[in-house]
């Protein structure tokens, strides 16, 4: 019997289970390997019984927890799909204004009637077996995130910076080009994908497990920004990260 | 059957973008509730976008929404450059119309093939339509593919493209990339005709209701990139006026702001801007309106996937025509020059489900002070309301499980990409 592989989501934009319909002809193959059982962005059909979940989005208010709690309880694995769901993403950027400023700015004298908490990656709730970063997804990663899983095997995501990827590309360094880049300390797999089109790189994958920041600072005033703009760069898509010092 | 008594409550439509709910409630042949829920997670962008300097914005706008990313960062630019005064060049005005008619091929294509037609076929997804309809689901594959090729040659990546940036174009596609999708593009006429075949048998529910159309209206062209914000009933704005038009309020079963303008609601989409520009067409896109019996005004919201298949067509001609242009003019690397200074600048585009609005307010550092988006799903959630409203009256002799599924039809036609909507957000930063 083929694996039961089910897609959810909290906060976030959709793009990476968009990434997902966008492996297009490699959809067919997908199928013959496993049964998508939920997806709701794709279909109406909901089924409890899967082994692997994906899940995108953050964790931004009460009623997602009981809800991620019982996606943890049904799989034998779970992923955590790109950004939102993996480090927190964009998402964690409100984190430290205050949920009653966010809420005011955004609701008015409204404000009261919607529920929302600081966000936090899904790691943060429930144990995670499997973390698929980036902001969008990779498709050649997911895809080879789901072939390891099928064959019984931990999925490799790179612990080297995306300069490694940038330099076997024989990219033009953005910084010579007078951009900031985080390419020293952020995580490679995307292939560079940035740098490559000549735009520096905002850590959308999270940093290496030991990231040079002195160094990546030092750069960084270097050529001319401030603290402040140094720490804007580093929250963009760190934010939660970033705060809680993990 | 009648149904004198009856409770649907259909928590999280499927197949569509985002999280919303349809509740009905019967008793004794009174319609007691009626209604559109969304109950999308905010995310509060425009809260963070705080103090952000100008050449993160559009980056950052874009992750309101995966599927109209390509639109969010083109409404952002647009507004941006208003404000900083920058002037772009026509090599990049034709490379961002390139961009949105891919973007509007591709979540057509997706729309109409892998969200609607099940309902049609009688099936929950695509996927089984893998084994019983292989040429039609190997057929939307394909020109999805081919419109997301399309985006990555010229914006690097479909999702949350990397090349827009203020003032123009970080890097520039290759000829080469540009003769070949141009040939594709050329190649693809024929899937396109079966698309318009396909969609010309479905059997659309009739029904109507006559509304206000806003979108951008365009003399010489079918409008996507600019044009003039138009109203049906009340003609044209200024840019800057937008907030006459949308005048937005919030209601208690919704995380997402409503719009309304001359009547109780308005529609923006496929269909609102075929009632627009209907003359603007490509000679292509009429010949398939004729066949898909689709007429201007047209007042019927499940025609929206119609409109949706006439723009394919509409789209995929424009864009050989913009790869035409941009392949005889030739391609000229080209400096970004941007001088940051304080002012408001309003940016509108159309994209696939309609007008999107991105208004701004910068600093004299370049930093973001103020910012509103107001996204189509928005403008069209009222409207929805009042649709159903109308819609429901008349299918109660239905069986319940054909009230539910011509309940989320309708909610399904206006293609509403919720996730967005939730990010529109009036926002007053305080200082």
């Amino acid at each position: 019997m083929k694996p039961k592989i089910a897609f959810f989501d909290f906060a976030s934009c959709e793009g990476c289970q968009l990434q997902v319909v966008n492996l297009e002809m490699e959809i067919p193959t997908l199928l013959e390997l496993v049964d998508i059982v939920a997806f709701r962005e794709a279909m109406t059909e909901a089924s409890d019984d899967y082994a692997i979940a994906f899940v995108e989005g953050s964790i931004t208010r009460e009623s997602d927890i009981p809800r991620l709690k019982k996606i943890r309880e049904r799989a034998t694995v779970l992923v955590a799909l790109g950004a939102c769901a993996s480090s927190g993403g964009l998402n964690a950027l409100k984190n430290r204004m205050g949920m009653d400023t966010v809420k005011n700015i955004v609701y008015g004298d409204k404000a009261g009637r919607f529920e929302t908490f600081p966000a936090r990656p899904i790691h943060a709730v429930v144990p995670v077996d499997v973390h698929i970063p980036g902001c969008p997804i990779h498709k050649d990663e997911f895809l080879r995130v789901v072939q390891a899983l099928l064959l019984g095997k931990k999925p490799e995501i790179p612990d080297y910076p995306v300069c490694v990827e940038c330099k076997l590309k024989d990219n033009l360094c953005v910084y010579e080009l007078g951009q900031k880049c985080l390419g020293p300390i952020s995580r490679a797999g995307c292939g560079a994908w940035c740098p490559s089109n000549v735009d520096a790189c905002a850590g959308c994958r999270g940093f290496i497990s030991e990231p040079n920041k002195n160094a990546q600072t030092d750069i960084m005033k270097k050529y001319g920004l401030t603290p402040d703009m140094i720490m804007k760069e580093y929250r963009l898509f760190n934010a939660y990260t970033e705060d809680s010092n993990e | 059957m009648s149904s004198q008594n009856l409770s649907i409550n259909v928590h999280h439509v499927t197949r569509v973008e985002g999280h919303g709910d349809i509740e009905v409630n019967l008793k004794n042949g009174t319609i007691e509730k009626c209604s559109w829920n969304v109950v999308e997670a905010p995310r509060f962008f425009e809260a963070f976008l705080q103090g952000r300097p100008y050449k993160d914005v559009n980056h950052i706008t874009s992750r309101i929404c995966g599927i109209c990313s390509i639109g969010h960062q083109l409404a952002s630019l647009k507004a941006t450059e208003a404000a900083m005064g920058v002037k772009i060049s026509e090599q990049t005005r034709l490379l961002r119309k390139l961009l949105l008619h891919g973007e509007n091929l591709q979540s057509h294509v997706l729309h109409t093939y892998f969200l609607v037609a099940p309902d049609f076929l009688g099936v929950g997804s695509v996927f089984p339509l893998v084994k019983t309809h292989k040429d039609v689901v190997v057929r939307a594959l394909t020109l999805k593919k081919l419109a997301n090729d399309l985006c990555d040659v010229v914006g690097g990546r479909t999702v949350h493209p990397i090349r827009c940036k203020v003032g123009g174009f970080s890097c520039l596609p290759k000829t080469s990339e540009l003769e070949q999708t141009r040939a594709r593009l050329e190649a693809a006429r024929p899937e396109i005709d079966k698309t318009v075949e396909l969609f010309a048998t479905l059997t659309i529910p009739a029904f109507e209701r006559e509304t206000e159309y806003i979108g951008l209206y365009a003399k010489t062209e079918y409008p996507l990139y600019e044009g003039e914000l138009c109203s049906s009933d009340a003609g044209t704005y200024k840019d800057e006026d937008y907030l006459a038009v949308t005048n937005e309020y919030i209601v208690p079963q919704s995380t997402a702001k409503y719009t309304r303008n001359k009547r109780e609601s308005y529609m923006a989409g496929a269909l609102a801007r075929f009632n627009l520009n209907y003359a603007s067409l490509h000679p292509k896109a009429k010949k398939a309106a004729a066949a898909l019996n689709l007429k201007a005004p047209c007042h019927n919201p499940f025609m929206i996937s119609v409109a949706q298949v006439v723009e394919i067509v509409d789209s995929l001609e424009n864009a050989i025509a913009l790869l035409d242009t941009i392949l005889k003019r030739g391609l000229q690397e080209e400096a970004l020059e941007v001088k940051p200074r304080a002012g408001r600048g309003v940016g509108i585009v159309e994209v696939p489900r309609g007008i999107l609005f991105h208004d701004y307010t910068y600093n004299e550092k370049g930093e973001i002070v103020k910012a509103n988006c107001i996204i189509p799903t928005n403008q069209n959630h009222a409207n929805i309301q009042k649709d159903m409203e109308k819609f429901l009256p008349m299918i109660l002799d239905k069986s319940q499980d054909e009230i539910r599924l011509g309940l989320e039809m309708l909610v399904r036609a206006y293609d509403p990409c919720i996730s967005c909507s939730t990010h529109y957000l009036d926002v007053k930063f305080i200082a």
